[in-house]
């Protein structure tokens, strides 16, 4: 495998995900290599959403749920008790399904992360980070003369945009992102996708998709989840370089989900 | 029109009308939406009808005709001229002519004759000689359309009596103060009971409503205490419990009659708390009240409404999309950053059009305010938390229970004073949600 340990951003090791009693995820585990696009496939309700967003402890906000085993994050397992969610969530960022910017300025969606983690810089500064933020997301050009308009009154392609801006205005390492194209049309999925090799020199993405192209396409590594007929729980069937994934699969159940024989 | 279905063999079954069977039954289906339609178009006519029977009703009763008659008419007193055409001189020399010699030297005793303003003689004049006096009055349907019957009747029984037209509802009638006499009783002071007992339930009743609602929304499963002590587990069990109790009973809590609520704040504010409520234990209180203030009544209106407010407040924390709070979440944002900068903003428009219907729910109520003993009959202004006070429903109750049909008229004026004050809360519940909706989106 290429994948190098020793690159690892984050890890998880023999992890276990419950919602009340039922065991949505079993057995996974993987290191997420730095600097790299990981698309985590496979068919609905294999749970990988539910791996993506144990990352940064979004689950934790489901009542009921639960999860078993270690997140090792700088060799810190995220899931220790006196690890507080709010401070894994500044460092992995999540970007989500269907644009969600708050019904504010453009601006003020922008500055909503600094000024709730303690922001303590000028007014000058903080004009200098949302320009920052909305350039690293592509989208300055674009809303440089309405960052007073509501972040609502623009196109959902946009929209997304904005919500990757505003991940990163606070600075995190990892970026995660559920699906974040299947609520926009090709052209902005493209332009989502030409943003994503962008950030990939300075943050490690983890991105789940339903579209077999874009992780082909869009993604150095690939993990591909299976629900477990029996029990129906989610399970890591492979991972592996996105080339070989697509082209030289090891596991059968690869081969015919990537064929489209199910799923 | 006929539209042709277009049956093929293999897809009649027989089941489903077939052929002309078709428009007939579509007919008959069009003809049972005409019926629900016409039912519904009629009960909406009725409450129309109802309605605008209320409206007469109130405005009848608060407009109308007064029969004056004078003791001495003012032709007989200057001999032609009107009062307002006369001079200062004339005026003291009419007084002088018609009062008895004690009450001019009372008079001169307050403030010489001479040294008054012909105002001030001329109502002089009209006070004390001139004295005219309701004999009668009329609705304003008999004043406009029966009018040369009331005259006829008027001639015989009252034949110096002259009729006029009379808005029981005018300026004076709302700045002033109670009284006896129909003719110069006023609202000011339950207005300004129901202003303040509107203020002071608002200022109770919102933070304590919004604060459960959220609660109750966004904290309810959290366990505060550290689940490994014994001691925090049971006390995080409560608490549980305590707000799924709350939470289930909320519902029949707003169904209580008011009146129970009435008895509750009799028995905790006016009664238990009274050294509180009365303001005796603060120095300078009005003691006098026993309890029966404005506090301890804003306190028990705060209760009857809570439980409005927390639903309405919950609904509308419920109502703001779960992907705002997971994108807050998702930025490293505490709960309670969560809530305070994306929850309560974004459901505020629908927790102040809540609460603001219930308040204006709460100003119409009268019972509970009697169980608690507002006053009935009170002449000085509510001056503080501390005062006896009345309101606007109290006054209008107790003019209605009164036989004289002044007292009618001047309770439906109220009516319509009561009326303008919650149209006015409503409009600027909708005013104001529209704002901040427009504001959320634009």
């Amino acid at each position: 495998m290429s994948i190098q340990e020793n690159k690892y951003a984050i890890e998880a090791r023999n992890m276990d995900i419950y919602y009340g009693a039922f065991r949505a995820v079993k057995g996974v585990s993987f290191g997420i290599e730095k600097n790299k696009i990981t698309a985590l496939i496979g068919p609905s309700g294999c749970g990988k959403s539910t791996v993506l967003r144990s990352f940064n402890r979004m689950n934790d906000l489901i009542p009921g749920a639960r999860t078993d085993g270690e997140v090792l994050y700088h060799g810190k397992n995220l899931y220790d008790h006196d690890v507080d969610p709010v401070q894994v969530r500044r460092s992995i960022g999540m970007v989500f399904q269907k644009p969600n910017p708050f019904p504010k300025s453009i601006y003020d969606n922008i500055a909503y992360g600094p000024r709730i983690n303690g922001w303590k810089g000028t007014k000058a500064e903080m004009d200098e980070l949302v320009e920052r933020s909305l350039r690293g997301a592509a989208l300055w050009d674009e809303v440089k003369d309405d960052l007073k308009k509501s972040g609502l009154a623009i196109s959902g392609g946009q929209q997304q945009r904005l919500c990757i801006a505003r991940a990163l205005a606070v600075e995190p390492d990892i970026i995660l992102m559920d699906e974040p194209c299947s609520a926009l049309d090709p052209i902005s999925t493209l332009k989502i996708e030409e943003l994503m090799f962008e950030l990939r020199p300075r943050y490690t993405i983890i991105i789940v998709t339903h579209n077999m192209q874009q992780a082909a396409r869009a993604s150095d590594y690939t993990a591909f989840f299976l629900m477990d007929k029996e029990d129906r729980a989610g399970e890591l069937i492979e991972y592996d370089n996105t080339e070989k994934i697509f082209q030289n699969p090891s596991d059968e159940r690869t081969e015919q989900y990537i064929s489209g024989r199910f799923g | 029109m006929r539209v042709d279905p277009g049956t093929g063999p293999e897809r009649s079954t027989g089941q489903l009308p077939q052929g002309t069977a078709v428009q007939a039954n579509v007919a008959s289906r069009q003809r049972r939406g005409k019926v629900w339609q016409t039912l519904m178009l009629i009960s909406t006519i009725i409450g129309i009808v109802v309605l605008i029977m209320l409206g007469f009703n109130i405005v009848n009763d608060a407009f109308g005709g007064i029969a004056v008659q004078e003791v001495v008419e003012v032709e007989t007193l200057t001999g032609g001229p009107q009062l307002d055409e006369l001079g200062q001189a004339e005026l003291i020399a009419i007084l002088e002519a018609n009062l008895r010699s004690r009450v001019l030297r009372n008079l001169e005793k307050e403030q010489p004759l001479t040294e008054r303003s012909e105002e001030d003689l001329r109502e002089l004049i009209l006070a004390e000689i001139v004295k005219p006096e309701v004999v009668d009055i009329y609705p304003l349907s008999e004043f406009l359309f029966n009018r040369a019957a009331i005259k006829a009747e008027l001639a015989e029984r009252f034949p110096r009596a002259e009729l006029q037209f009379k808005s029981w509802l005018n300026w004076n009638f709302i700045v002033s103060p109670m009284s006896s006499d129909p003719l110069q009783a006023g609202i000011r002071t339950a207005i300004l009971g129901t202003l303040w007992l509107l203020f002071l339930t608002m200022l109770i009743a919102f933070p304590l409503g919004v604060g459960a609602a959220i609660y109750l929304e966004e904290y309810k499963g959290d366990k505060p205490f550290d689940e490994r002590n014994p001691v925090g587990r049971a006390v995080n069990q409560f608490i549980q419990r305590a707000a799924g109790l709350i939470e289930t009973n909320i519902y029949n809590l707003s169904g209580v009659p008011s009146i129970i609520y009435g008895i509750l704040g009799l028995a905790i504010f006016v009664r238990a708390l009274e050294a509180i409520t009365s303001g005796s234990i603060f120095a300078g209180g009005d003691t006098t009240a026993n309890g029966r203030t404005i506090i301890s009544a804003a306190l028990t209106m705060a209760l009857l409404i809570l439980p409005v407010v927390i639903i309405s407040s919950q609904e509308a924390i419920r109502a703001v999309p779960g992907s705002l709070r997971q994108a807050s979440y998702g930025l490293g944002a505490t709960k309670w950053q969560t809530v305070w900068n994306v929850v309560l903003p974004n459901a505020l428009p629908g927790i102040l059009t809540g609460t603001i219907l219930a308040i204006s729910r709460a100003i119409g109520e009268t019972a509970p305010l009697i169980v608690i003993g507002a006053s009935t009959f009170i002449v000085t202004d509510p001056e503080n938390i501390f005062s006896k006070f009345t309101v606007l429903p109290i006054q209008i109750y107790n003019w209605t229970a009164r036989p004289q049909e002044a007292f009618r008229a001047i309770a439906a004026a109220a009516i319509i004073v009561l009326l303008i004050i919650l149209v006015t809360l409503n409009a600027a519940a909708i005013t104001l949600r529209n704002y901040l909706r427009a504001k959320r989106v634009s």
